[in-house]
């Protein structure tokens, strides 16, 4: 997907088959679809056969040009929908390829194995795959590990590692193993697999108006029926001032009222905003959470993985009084040696070279050496060396009630001022000790993700409250929240205390966004507005979230509501532009329509229009001609940065209010002066 | 333009400004049914109301049943005055015996009154008995007022109110109204008129010798307790013909300042009971800022027009503005005062003749009225017009700062702006088509008094009066069995036809829960959204009759700058 997916806005690729769909799309059972385009549509029919009958008067001309320009008018519109939904469907051109029929080997019941069309899997069946291997279908190890290449998916090259329990259990059909076996079962029927469901999202096959496209669209066709009755009505008022109103002339300038601009774009700007989250490898289920994306008040986010990179990292040895520094380090990472946890490994990685410990002998525990794991009931792992003499790290009391017991009663209250000072700021304390005493303290801490704490400040400017998750205590959670400079946390995490906190802000009048990964994440993600579910996730997660990030990077949230905001701007925007048009609109065709009745008129042709034709054609022709020159605002969005609401409004009304009052005025104005010079003014008046 | 003439507007507006707040406290009060300091005196009649007409107060009413409630007492009320006029003839209190209204006149002036329009297509003191001027029209004064502060006090509720289903009981509200509001101010405002010398009497017409020895005959009458409420409850229809250009019904530089006040007076303390009503001053300020904005821009425009004067009477050696179907009396600023302030509100009183004014002059009265009449507006109907404008502005700007647009807190969504259109398509639409029709029909063009563009510009004004429920004409345009029925039925649709959408939006935005406001959220207090709400009205309101207005007053200014007239 990497290749399709960085094309540029106009590719010749798409920008072909856009104009080839432009013209399919003048079917007016499509343009019925977009009330605005539809009347601009037989408005261009309705000149066509005016100007066959004006032929007969050799006065054609005017009408065949009026006609043909609104004709483009359609188009354009047309093209700008065809370019947006052009970028989906290369993208989907792509998965597509790696959607071929392949087989699967089925273990039925008795136990052996069959070899089946991967179309005929049904949901429950049990799937064997080896080491190159494609995955016929969706669905959950049940059995095994694996590494799994699911670059046709995310477009990510690197193997992802894949393994029966836990959250990175999920296999998605069309990915291949490359290392070892695998079974699963199948979690979809045929049809409504991921990969099925990614081919007609990014297609936009399915796409639906969302809910505010809809009441925008009610706004438009409203103002649309405004402008039919002060523009059908003219005819019988100019009857009375004695001015037979041509009807050329009155569709033209309905089509310059109405909001073309807009109406033209509107469907455009929605297919572009799917797409700008898939191009940040974002996978939206609906338009409908993308748009809610950018309403959304309060993120919550994990801090493993999403403010804080990954695992915890020894960074400090704090050595009890009297202990040998060397001593202490070689205890630290003998005790460590074989703990697989990333912490277990940054304390090695601290401590082997201040034991100076040779890194050739690296990783090898000394001979007779057991290794006491980690268990939610002792609170802490070491090593039980074979002259009978241990080491053990751990829970602070844990590790005490260890050493009082194995040295019969030794004083073990040293550096209890330190592990609070630890856990204090936000790290964790990890106790050393041997069987004897007390060694020191290993200083764990959370190393943030670089520049977090200006995402939040610029979350904080778009009004967007930020809360912390995460499984640590109140006292770790606040130093950690102070120091990323989150607005809140939750400590002491658990699904249903996470699922009060949602439940919580949304009674309150807010709208929640989190992402998550996990089967027990799955209400949450459920229950959450804008809900991204981590790809590396379960299948219960991917399903129960709106959206699911193909990289598996929670930070990527903060950047969907970016675009969801864009959105809804990008369409404020070009609607305020469309209606503040019409001003300049007025003056270009009003004195043009009565200039013949009421010469005095003249006077409000404020821009000097050279010929009531040339007014006429210059405001059509720009009218028609915005909207292509507006196509790459409407795919690639309004320019965003995050600040408070009343800002944005002061520069938008500034930029698409007030240029929207001044641009129509110099572009007609500009295609006067070229009719002009073409000699193609109609000049016989 | 004269000193003189900018104090008295600022006389006039400062007296409604100071009124804001005091009275539109004690609105919010009234209307919440707390205790007011006028509650010892009329709480005793309104619990009697409740209990003879069987009213449970405490029972409160969703949207339909309160637009139900609305519609069906408004149209009983329509049916009343319809039989009263026509049968006036065999009533008491008619001393000049005047006979019983033509059906289709009696269709045109029931409507009329009961939409709070007073178009009138007769001459008072020479159609009307007194039963029919108090116990029909002034009768219609007051209830079609309080059915319009009703329905804008329902919307209040619906906006303030959060995820519940009623409005407020109508019955109740109208009752409070009448009791709390209109009664009383407009009983002090009789008295004053009295004073100042407006008629109060059942005294036959005097007949009088005149000084060329022709006999004249002086009307008489009930008729400062209904100028009263004529100016209080936006109503305009004049006791005699001449309306407030009468030294009758304004007599003096007092009584014209006093009827200027109390046109403004109640719309401009609903922005301020509003803001009580939402628990946000500001917001009703904010609405407060764009009328008077609104306001302004239109006086300004009309007094320099009439000011300015005539280039063809100027060039024949009448200098000066102006004065033509003037009050001397008055001059120039009051006249151009209350035609602004006439047309800002549905009120539609005059004190001059809007068809004598110059083309830009006259332009200000139609496009006042083609905003939707929401400068202050018709009590409670200029509040609830506005914030149909409100909603769309907020949809607008809303889109345009990347959320889901909110007013004070409330998502406003697919229906909100579907009502909100839809309020806002009728008068286009009501006002245009029927003009469009009259204007090549025979039967339209008939009692045209003007040819050319103005007499365009009198069909025109006349529908867009009658959709807005204003009531002021000009005055070239005569009665005729068609303008009596299409009247009739653009008075009705421009009142009924947008109640309805206001009521359903209010029934659509108290069910709403209320959505935390963060700093993504624009305020809707802010200058720059007045500004926008300002654009919205002006382009989405205005501009539609900007092609209309070109061939009426437009054209006509121009061809007078040109040196013709009609």
């Amino acid at each position: 997907m990497v290749s399709p997916r960085s094309r540029s806005l106009f590719d010749g690729a798409i920008i072909g088959p856009a104009i080839r769909e432009s013209f399919v799309k003048l079917d007016p059972r499509v343009q019925l679809r977009n009330p605005v385009m539809f009347i601009v549509e037989v408005g261009a029919f309705v000149s066509i056969l005016y100007a066959f009958r004006d032929a007969a008067h050799g006065q054609a001309g005017f009408d065949v040009a009026i006609s043909i320009w609104l004709w483009f008018t359609v188009l354009f519109a047309n093209f700008a929908e065809a370019v947006a939904e052009g970028r989906g469907k290369a993208q989907a051109e792509f998965l597509r390829r790696t959607k071929s029929d392949t087989y699967a080997r089925r273990i039925n019941a008795d136990g052996r194995e069959e070899k089946i069309v991967s179309s005929q899997l049904r949901k429950g069946d049990r799937i064997v795959v080896e080491a190159g291997e494609i995955i016929a279908a969706d669905g959950e190890i049940v059995e095994g590990a694996a590494t799994v290449d699911e670059s046709a998916i995310t477009g990510e090259s690197a193997p992802v590692i894949r393994e029966s329990g836990g959250d990175r259990s999920s296999v998605t059909g069309g990915t291949r193993v490359l290392s070892d076996r695998i079974v699963f079962v199948v979690g979809t029927n045929p049809g409504e697999s991921f990969l099925d469901r990614m081919i007609s999202l990014v297609e936009g096959a399915k796409r639906q108006k969302t809910p505010n496209e809809i009441a925008l669209s009610i706004l438009l066709s409203g103002l649309t029926v405004i402008f039919i009755i002060a523009v059908a009505t003219l005819g019988p008022f100019s009857l009375y001032a004695g001015a037979v109103p041509s009807v050329v002339v009155l569709i033209a300038l309905l089509v310059c009222l109405i909001p073309t601009t807009i109406g033209g774009l509107l469907s455009a700007i929605g297919i572009a905003g799917m797409d700008r989250v898939l191009q940040r490898n974002v996978l939206a289920m609906s338009g409908r959470a993308v748009e809610a994306a950018g309403d959304v008040d309060t993120l919550l986010l994990d801090k493993t993985g999403t403010i804080t990179l990954g695992n915890r990292q020894a960074t400090e040895v704090v050595l009890a009084p009297g202990i040998n520094a060397a001593d202490a380090y070689r205890a630290a990472y003998y005790a460590s040696l074989a703990d697989e946890t990333p912490e277990g490994r940054s304390i090695v990685t601290l401590c082997g070279p201040l034991a100076g410990i040779d890194p050739s002998t690296n990783g090898k525990l000394p001979d007779g050496a057991t290794f006491v794991p980690f268990s939610a009931y002792t609170r802490m792992s070491g090593l039980d060396l074979s002259n009978g003499n241990a080491v053990r790290k751990g829970a602070p009391d844990a590790v005490r009630a260890w050493v009082s017991e194995r040295s019969g009663g030794a004083a073990t209250m040293a550096l209890a001022g330190e592990v609070e000072r630890i856990a204090r700021a936000g790290g964790t304390p990890l106790l050393l000790a041997d069987e004897r005493r007390v060694l020191g303290v290993i200083y764990l801490r959370d190393i943030l993700k670089p520049n977090m704490r200006e995402r939040f400040d610029r979350l904080r400017a778009m009004g967007i409250r930020t809360v912390m998750i995460t499984g640590d205590n109140p006292l770790t959670a606040s130093a950690i929240a102070r120091e990323a400079g989150v607005d809140d946390f939750l400590a002491e995490a658990t699904p249903e205390t996470k699922m009060a906190l949602i439940k919580r802000e949304q009674a309150s009048g807010r709208l929640v966004a989190m992402t998550g990964d996990g089967t027990n994440d799955a209400p949450a993600l459920a229950q959450a507005d804008v809900g991204v579910a981590m790809n590396s996730g379960t299948q219960a997660a991917k399903e129960a979230g709106n959206m699911v990030d193909l990289d598996s990077d929670p930070t990527k949230l903060i950047e969907v509501v970016e675009v969801g905001k864009q959105l809804l701007m990008t369409r404020g925007a070009l609607t305020t532009f469309s209606i503040a048009n019409d001003v300049a609109k007025y003056f270009a065709i009003l004195p043009a329509m009565f200039m013949t009745t009421y010469p005095a008129m003249g006077a409000l042709n404020i821009m000097h229009l050279a010929t009531p034709q040339s007014a006429i054609l210059s405001a059509i022709i720009f009218n028609a001609l915005i909207i292509i020159a507006l196509i790459p605002l409407a795919l690639r969005g309004v320019s965003y940065r995050p600040r408070g609401a009343n800002a944005v409004l002061r520069e938008n009304v500034l930029i698409y209010g007030l240029g929207g009052l001044v641009v129509p005025f110099v572009g007609i104005k500009i295609i006067d002066l070229i009719l002009v010079a073409l000699h193609l003014t109609g000049g016989h008046s | 333009m004269t000193v003189v003439g900018w104090l008295q507007a600022a006389l006039v507006f400062a007296l409604v400004w100071l009124c804001v707040k005091p009275l539109g406290t004690h609105m919010a009060l009234a209307f919440e049914g707390e205790r007011t300091w006028l509650t010892p005196i009329v709480g005793p009649i309104e619990r009697a109301l409740y209990r003879l007409c069987r009213i449970d107060p405490a029972r409160e009413m969703t949207w339909k049943g309160y637009a139900f409630a609305v519609v069906a007492f408004s149209l009983v009320s329509l049916v009343y005055l319809y039989v009263l006029l026509r049968t006036q003839a065999y009533l008491p209190l008619n001393p000049q015996h005047f006979g019983n209204l033509a059906p289709d006149l009696a269709w045109n002036t029931a409507v009329s009154f009961m939409t709070n329009t007073n178009w009138q297509f007769y001459s008072g003191e020479s159609t009307m008995s007194y039963l029919s001027q108090m116990a029909g029209l002034a009768w219609h004064m007051f209830v079609s007022a309080g059915t319009g502060i009703a329905i804008a006090f329902a919307l209040m509720r619906g906006i303030a109110r959060v995820g519940k289903t009623t409005i407020g009981n109508f019955w109740v509200d109208l009752t409070r109204a009448v009791l709390y509001v209109l009664l009383p101010i407009s009983l002090v405002g009789a008295l004053f008129l009295a004073w100042q010398g407006v008629p109060q009497n059942f005294s036959d017409y005097t007949t009088v010798k005149t000084v060329e020895g022709a006999a004249q005959s002086i009307p008489q009458g009930p008729m400062a307790s209904m100028e009263s409420i004529k100016e209080l409850g936006t109503n305009g229809g004049g006791f005699v013909n001449a309306n407030s250009a009468s030294p009758f019904e304004n007599p003096t530089g007092a009584s014209n300042a006093v009827e200027l006040w109390f046109i403004f007076l109640i719309g401009g303390a609903l922005t301020y009971a509003y803001g009580r009503m939402v628990r946000n001053q500001r917001q009703g300020w904010a609405i407060f800022a764009a009328m008077t904005t609104l306001f302004v821009v239109g006086f300004v425009v009309a007094y320099g027009a009439e000011a300015a004067g005539n280039p063809i009477m100027h060039a024949i050696g009448v200098g000066g503005g102006n004065m033509e179907g003037k009050e001397t009396r008055f001059g120039i600023a009051a006249s151009a005062l209350f035609a602004t302030m006439t047309t800002d509100t549905s009120c539609g009183a005059v004190n001059a003749m809007h068809d004598s004014f110059t083309a830009l002059g006259g332009l200000v009265p139609i496009a006042n009225m083609q905003l939707g009449e929401i400068v202050f507006g018709g009590v409670g109907s200029g509040f609830y017009g506005m914030i149909a404008f409100v909603i769309l502005t907020v949809f607008i700007a809303g889109l345009m700062v990347g959320r889901t647009p909110e007013f004070l807190g409330k998502k406003i969504e697919r229906r909100e702006v579907q009502l909100a259109i839809l309020a806002a398509l009728v008068v286009p639409f009501f006002a245009l088509v029927p003009a469009g029709i009259a204007s090549v029909l025979p039967a339209g063009t008939a009692t045209l008094n003007n040819a050319g563009p103005h007499g365009f510009s009198e069909i025109l004004y006349a529908y867009t009066s009658g959709v807005n429920n204003n009531g002021s004409a000009f005055a070239g345009l005569g009665s005729n069995t068609y303008w009596n029925i299409s009247m009739g039925i653009v008075m009705l649709f421009g009142r009924i036809a947008i109640m309805i959408p206001i009521l359903a939006l209010a029934g659509a935005l108290v069910r709403k829960q209320s959505v935390a406001a963060t700093s993504g959220t624009f305020t809707t207090t802010s200058p720059i959204f007045v500004v926008l709400l300002l654009g919205t009205i002006i382009i989405v309101g205005a501009l539609t009759f900007f092609p209309a207005d070109a061939l009426g007053p437009i054209v006509e200014h121009l061809l007078m700058l040109q040196g013709k007239q009609f």
